[in-house]
């Protein structure tokens, strides 16, 4: 992954660090394709999503680590489990009430941790070519 | 602290700062120091690769993903050489005359923004795409409008040599796009100007600069700066702010200057914008061709709204399906056989959309989304759609409904959704690239931070020179009339710079 000239604090260690196996547990919701993602893939996503996250502000990162910990042990209340302990289906219910909530800055929160997962996923050059993205310099001159 | 001294300082080097910096580089072969200072890095022509998250990251302050303080919508702006324009598709377009009416900024009339503009229309290689380079997500847009009996427009767009790569908004890889990086700037550079990037300015104090000279950090695409990484003290006998509707105001606001400019910050507009998707039954071609050729406008004062068309990449696309899972998922696997369509609402000044700064000085942008903005994009968005059906799409997202997948046959339902005009805030991702505002011109401080020619109110050696002069929203891209308005304030500079 090329190596940005963007300010990240490198110093501290990634804020989704704590948080890979819930991070991966819901983008294998958002994004169903993801159940078959291999370890080096899940880098390469974890490598963009700390990336972007950590160009972002510090308090923007702490917001998004207490809203993973809302998310991981909310589900006890509905479903008397956290979150990786939830079948699929429950996962699913589970993050729709958060993307439609009446509060909206629930649905706010949901909509930063989905844009960060959708990023990690897609952002990846062999996600990009899976969907049929096949952008070149060349233009015109490369589809012909 | 290092010190350095020049005749005039321009900071920002977009559409603004650049073409100030074209405007006023003949005075360097009398003698006159003047520097750009640019936050963003200057990149090497191979370094433009159209990666997406790569460019993005590079290109745009904060990914292109500067968020406002309600969270309901990011901000795309271009932190570069050549600021925006080294990111937007080129469309150069000028206001209708009802939005010059409107504004109502002393001596400025339509008449004078388009002579100026020709200037620039010219040096930028400003015309239509030739129709054999035009793609079918393009044409797919022109044949259902036309169907529907509505009357596109092309953009006029500063492009020479375009290949069709699509990647505009990543900066273009074959240096077509005709921006001020690839124009103003040189030809400034070229007559004596210096510019300086990876500088960013801390704030201002009388004819004083104070800013900060970052390294190029390892590995890092881009030039590394022409000074010495660390902090510098700049005299100037005058300095031109340029630093676009977000960094403008906030350089302003964290020099102080709040105090005796009441209205500094307020009357910010920024086009909020949605993305709609349309699937068709075979592939079309897409993600080749210069991405922004039509647009729809008779809808903009009626409704409040413009169509324009779009592609977008993956990431982005992803972003603007709302949902998650199968449905989501199936869109994106239909990605060459998606159409896509811009809706951007034509919002108004709203006294609560403003930019202010945070404790550590850094820009914070209020954005209340009024009924009508949201009602704007909704009845835009339900437009696109039948622009979709019209041109044989199949099925459209429609991010704000749900469920957000609507059929060719559903038409009494697109009929009810534009009259309930849903929308979830924080559900729907909303962007904006035309940010405008902030430090408007005018006649007195009680209703503006300049005078029509980008003279802050009672500081002479201070101009404002970009986007930010807009008294409200300009209804339309942006970059001609900031162009325009540059030139206007850079032509009072060339008149007065003597007397300082």
């Amino acid at each position: 992954m090329p190596v940005s000239d963007r300010p990240s604090h490198p110093t501290s260690p990634p804020a989704l660090a704590a948080f890979r196996p819930l991070v991966r547990g819901i983008a294998c919701t958002i994004v169903p394709e993801a159940v078959s993602l291999d370890e080096k893939a899940w880098a390469d996503f974890e490598r963009l999503t700390d990336a972007a996250l950590g160009d972002r502000p510090p308090a923007l990162q702490r917001r998004l680590q207490l809203f993973l910990r809302a998310i991981d042990w909310l589900p006890l209340l509905r479903f008397g489990r956290r979150f990786h302990s939830l079948q699929p289906a429950q996962r699913a219910r589970f993050l729709a009430g958060l993307e439609n909530h009446v509060v909206q800055l629930i649905r706010s929160g949901f909509w930063g941790l989905r844009t960060l997962v959708l990023l990690g996923y897609y952002g990846r050059p062999e996600a990009a070519a899976a969907i049929g993205y096949h952008a070149d310099p060349r233009g015109w001159e490369a589809q012909r | 602290m290092k010190e350095r001294a020049y005749d005039i300082v321009i900071v920002g080097s977009g559409a603004g700062g650049g073409t100030v910096a074209q405007e006023l580089s003949p005075l360097c072969r009398d003698g006159l120091r003047i520097a750009v200072l640019e936050k963003g890095p200057k990149l090497r022509d191979a370094e433009f690769t159209g990666k997406e998250f790569e460019m993005a990251r590079v290109l745009y302050e904060e990914g292109g993903g500067f968020l406002t303080t309600e969270a309901t919508m990011t901000l795309a702006f271009g932190s570069a050489y050549g600021g925006s324009t080294a990111v937007y598709t080129g469309t150069s377009l000028l206001p209708p005359a009802r939005v010059l009416r409107n504004w109502n900024v002393p001596g400025l009339t339509l008449e004078e923004v388009e002579r100026r503009a020709q200037k620039f229309k010219t040096q930028n290689n400003v015309h239509l795409i030739e129709d054999d380079l035009i793609n079918e997500n393009n044409r797919l847009f022109v044949a259902g409008c036309r169907r529907l009996g509505w009357q596109v427009g092309q953009f006029p767009v500063s492009v020479k040599g375009c290949r069709g790569s699509s990647l505009c908004n990543l900066g273009c890889p074959n240096q077509a796009k005709q921006g001020t990086d690839r124009v103003q700037l040189p030809q400034a550079e070229r007559n004596g100007v210096e510019v300086v990037t990876r500088c960013e300015v801390l704030r201002l104090e009388e004819k004083k600069l104070f800013v900060r000279v970052a390294a190029k950090p390892d590995g890092a695409k881009g030039e590394p700066s022409p000074w010495e990484p660390g902090e510098y003290s700049i005299s100037a006998k005058m300095v031109v702010v340029s630093g676009g509707a977000v960094n403008s105001p906030a350089l302003l606001l964290r020099s102080g200057f709040g105090g005796s400019l009441p209205r500094l910050g307020h009357g910010f507009t920024a086009h909020p914008a949605l993305i709609v998707v349309a699937e068709h039954d075979r592939p079309i071609t897409n993600f080749v061709g210069h991405p922004k050729s039509f647009y729809l406008d008779q809808f903009a004062e009626s409704d409040r709204f413009v169509l324009e068309t779009c592609m977008y990449f993956p990431f982005i696309t992803a972003k603007s399906l709302a949902g998650f899972g199968d449905a989501h998922s199936s869109f994106m696997r239909a990605y060459p056989r998606l159409q896509m369509i811009l809706v951007l609402a034509c919002d108004h000044v709203e006294e609560r959309n403003r930019v202010t700064i945070d404790d550590a000085g850094r820009p914070v942008v209020h954005y209340h989304f009024t009924t009508d903005v949201r009602r704007a994009l909704v009845r835009g968005a339900v437009a696109s759609a039948r622009i979709f059906f019209a041109a044989g799409a199949r099925r459209v997202h429609l991010p704000m409904v749900d469920p957000s997948t609507v059929e060719a046959n559903e038409t009494v339902r697109l009929e009810r959704i534009a009259e309930e005009a849903p929308f979830l805030l924080g559900k729907v991702t909303v962007s904006a690239a035309h940010l405008q505002g902030g430090c408007a011109m005018g006649r007195t401080s009680a209703d503006s931070v300049t005078d029509p020619f980008g003279r802050v109110h009672g500081f002479p050696w201070l101009r404002v020179a970009d986007a930010s002069l807009f008294p409200n929203s300009v209804e339309i891209n942006p970059y001609l009339t900031i162009m325009s308005l540059a030139d206007r304030v850079a032509e009072k500079i060339r008149e007065e710079v003597r007397t300082l």
